[in-house]
């Protein structure tokens, strides 16, 4: 009997067979042109670099991407970057794969989330690779031996931009767009405000909380709202601040900067603004490695953090709106920083509640832990925590 | 017969056709992004199914995409299109969390305790969508919008609930619930360093297909979802039917979200809304809503995330590449749905001339 569904058979045969033919095609033309990707000599330190966001965000993830760019320069030195990595067993396959398939030595993640348990459970698979995480949450005893923290006090840097922000703002009113209220976050809104009371008492920061690191709709929604309000200075602490400084702008107000440097979003509005100084501190790293030094046999310490005066942070170059005076108070304001003379959180401090946080006379430097579990708004913000 | 293969040919021929035409289109994409497509599709194979280790970084990216597309899949079947797979993924996580450290408090053994996360997971997802069924039955709220609108509501419970009620105070920058103890967590495969979310995606697959093409209960459902008021007619209860299915699809991407808690977070935070549910959606497009068929769609999309890092790091491309990616893939594929039917190759013949009556009585 003729099966009528032979013919069928045979042409999926046939388009099975050109199909595989094209496959081994491809695979064979292109064989070629894959450079190996495999680690050079002993002497090649390779690194590699993972970043939650777009390399091209003018934020958070720029700044770290920037600061691998800086090690291009050197000798002996080979990195790897992926940028968008979720903070999923996604981001453990990305760094085992560096590890893997680009012979990475040294991993840097630079994602907040990725700590725990994603770099905790790779440095168990690879103890000979060694693993910075920017956050500072290294615990000695608790973390294994190849991982390492570092983050940067930036809030020197938001106290400083806070000062330029006093002398630029007429209605003695600043805005600051965060994403949510933790500490770290808690801290930048604070110094902010502290900066621009030491210039004028009278100045009061709203706050607006977004609840997302990165939720553009609701960030420009809450720049609207506060020109709308008279407030002519924003800033703001979310992943990418491009729609806030861009929003700024177009609305004819200030801004001040965060993570990287925004000027080119607002060539007429922008006037200074707090960022970090990765390249710094990844050449250091880089330094401290090629020298043969690691986290295992302590040539490099387990937590490095610092602010303005380890190069940890920057400035933004001062915007054209920016006058001499308000220079002025902003370069003494961080030789005070580096020198030590000024502390930020010195007493006495109140929050927006009138309750005392600081005592009189009672200085918290910038190591302080009080300051890590930062949980209030400073006398003069506007908003709340909860 | 010949028909029966022919439409069964169709329905492989047409999805891997366009699968080939957004494979193209990518390929003039990264040539004008000045890469080498040939290049870039042995990177794609290498770094999906080249070698065992990066196989199981496919099957790590895959697992959780075949239980989430069951939450579109299977309601499919019943005629609804419904997008909810993220809320009900976050949420099932959460309750997985809640369950695991409630349980755990009570000093339950481990297996009790994994156990009570997946049915706590497999409840909260399973309500929260069948709360989507509820208001398309009764109220007559069109599904598609509402799951979707109910994405938004359930990430906004997560934050809430890991900000407030169940924040670990010890979480301070990254709030984040209690973690479930160590001893507690879901492990990996032997030899793997894939965890057993995967097996559970591939068992529901395979359940969700027996319940749908093999029992009474998804014959009722299929009968549904191909003419709701001939079901009617037919004395089906459609409304209990919308409910069950909704709640057994939200119940996977529930459990979705309880694998993710216990095989890799440890613990309920921002960090659950890994855009999963979004992808489950996407698997069961290109599947057609066949549950076995998204298995396999859940390992090429899969494939496709664990291949974003080389794009990235062996040819320059942007990270957005792999989104391009996937979303010529999805595009094509929706399109294709259009051909069904149309192209002169897959149509049914009519019978052999020598019975003419037959002709017209053959089903198509």
């Amino acid at each position: 009997m003729r099966n009528p569904t032979f013919q069928v058979t045979r042409r999926q045969a046939i388009r099975g067979l050109l199909a595989t033919g094209a496959f081994g095609l491809t695979v064979k033309l292109s064989g070629c042109s894959t450079s190996p990707t495999a680690a050079g000599g002993s002497d090649t330190l390779t690194a590699g670099f993972v970043y939650v966001g777009p390399k091209d965000d003018y934020g958070y993830n720029q700044a770290h991407a920037e600061g691998r760019a800086s090690l291009d320069a050197i000798e002996g030195v080979k990195t790897s970057e992926e940028a968008s990595v979720p903070e999923t067993n996604a981001v453990q396959e990305t760094m085992r794969s560096m590890i893997d398939i680009d012979g990475a030595t040294a991993i840097f993640a630079t994602s907040f989330g990725y700590f725990d348990p994603h770099v905790l459970a790779l440095a168990k698979d690879f103890p000979e690779v060694q693993f910075f995480h920017c956050g500072g949450m290294y615990q000695e005893g608790v973390h294994p031996e190849n991982v390492g923290s570092y983050f940067g006090y930036i809030d020197e840097a938001q106290y400083v931009a806070g000062v330029v922000a006093a002398h630029a703002s007429n209605s003695k009113r600043l805005g600051f767009i965060a994403a949510k209220p933790i500490p770290q976050v808690l801290r930048n809104v604070n110094s902010f405000t502290l900066g621009a009371r030491s210039i004028d008492p009278s100045i009061t920061t709203q706050v607006i909380f977004t609840g997302d690191w990165a939720d553009p709709v609701r960030e420009a929604e809450a720049a609207n709202s506060m020109a709308d309000q008279g407030i002519d200075v924003l800033t703001c602490h979310v992943d990418s601040p491009k729609v806030v400084i861009e929003t700024a702008e177009r609305r004819g107000i200030f801004a001040t900067g965060y993570h990287a440097n925004q000027a080119e979003l607002a060539p007429q509005g922008y006037l200074t603004g707090a960022e970090w100084d990765w390249s710094n501190v990844y050449k250091n790293y880089v330094s401290l490695m090629q020298e043969g030094k690691t986290l295992m046999n302590g040539g490099i310490p387990h937590l490095v953090r610092g602010g303005f005066k380890d190069g940890f942070l920057k400035l933004s170059p001062f915007g054209p709106a920016v006058s001499a005076s308000a220079q002025q108070a902003a370069e003494a304001a961080q030789a005070q920083l580096v020198s030590g003379e000024l502390v930020i959180y010195k007493g006495e401090i109140k929050d927006n509640k009138g309750k005392t946080v600081i005592a009189g006379g009672k200085e918290l430097g910038q190591t302080a832990v009080e300051l890590e579990q930062m949980n209030w708004l400073a006398e003069g913000v506007m908003g709340s925590v909860g | 017969m010949s028909d029966r293969w022919r439409s069964l040919l169709e329905k492989i021929c047409i999805p891997i056709g366009a699968l080939v035409a957004a494979l193209v289109l990518f390929g003039l994409f990264c040539a004008l992004a000045g890469a080498n497509p040939f290049g870039v599709y042995y990177s794609i194979y290498r770094a999906a199914f080249g070698s065992w280790s990066s196989f199981q970084n496919t099957l790590i990216q895959a697992s959780p995409l075949m239980l989430s597309a069951l939450c579109t899949a299977l309601p499919a079947r019943l005629g609804l299109v419904i997008i909810g797979n993220e809320g009900a993924l976050v949420l099932g996580g959460l309750a997985a969390v809640a369950g695991g450290l409630t349980l755990g408090g009570w000093g339950l053994p481990t297996p009790g305790v994994q156990l009570g996360m997946a049915l706590a997971g497999m409840l909260a997802g399973g309500i929260w969508i069948a709360i989507v069924g509820a208001l398309r039955h009764y109220r007559a709220v069109n599904e598609t919008i509402s799951s979707l609108l109910m994405n938004y509501i359930a990430i906004a419970l997560l934050n809430h609930m890991v900000n407030g009620p169940m924040k670990d105070p010890s979480s301070l920058n990254k709030p984040s619930t209690y973690p479930i103890p160590e001893m507690h967590m879901l492990g990996n495969l032997p030899g793997s360093r894939v965890h057993y979310g995967l097996v559970l995606g591939l068992v529901a697959c395979g359940l969700a297909y027996f319940l749908i093409q093999r029992t009474t209960f998804g014959f009722a459902a299929r009968t549904a979802g191909g003419n709701i008021r001939a079901a009617r007619v037919a004395g089906l209860p459609v409304g209990k039917l919308t409910l069950a299915i909704c709640f057994l699809g939200g119940a996977c991407a529930g459990l979705a979200g309880m694998v993710e808690v216990a095989a890799v977070h440890g613990r309920a935070n921002e960090s659950l809304n890994a855009n999963y549910g979004y992808g489950g959606v996407l698997v069961a497009f290109i599947a057609r809503h066949n549950p076995i068929a998204a298995s396999l769609v859940a390992l090429l999309l899969g494939g496709i995330l664990a291949s974003g890092g080389i794009l990235q790091r062996s040819h320059g491309l942007p990270d957005a590449t792999v989104m391009v990616f996937q979303g010529l893939v999805f595009l094509s594929v929706l399109y294709s749905d259009s051909l069904y039917g149309r192209l002169p190759i897959f149509k049914a013949r009519p019978a052999r001339p020598a019975s003419p009556p037959m002709a017209t009585a053959t089903p198509v």
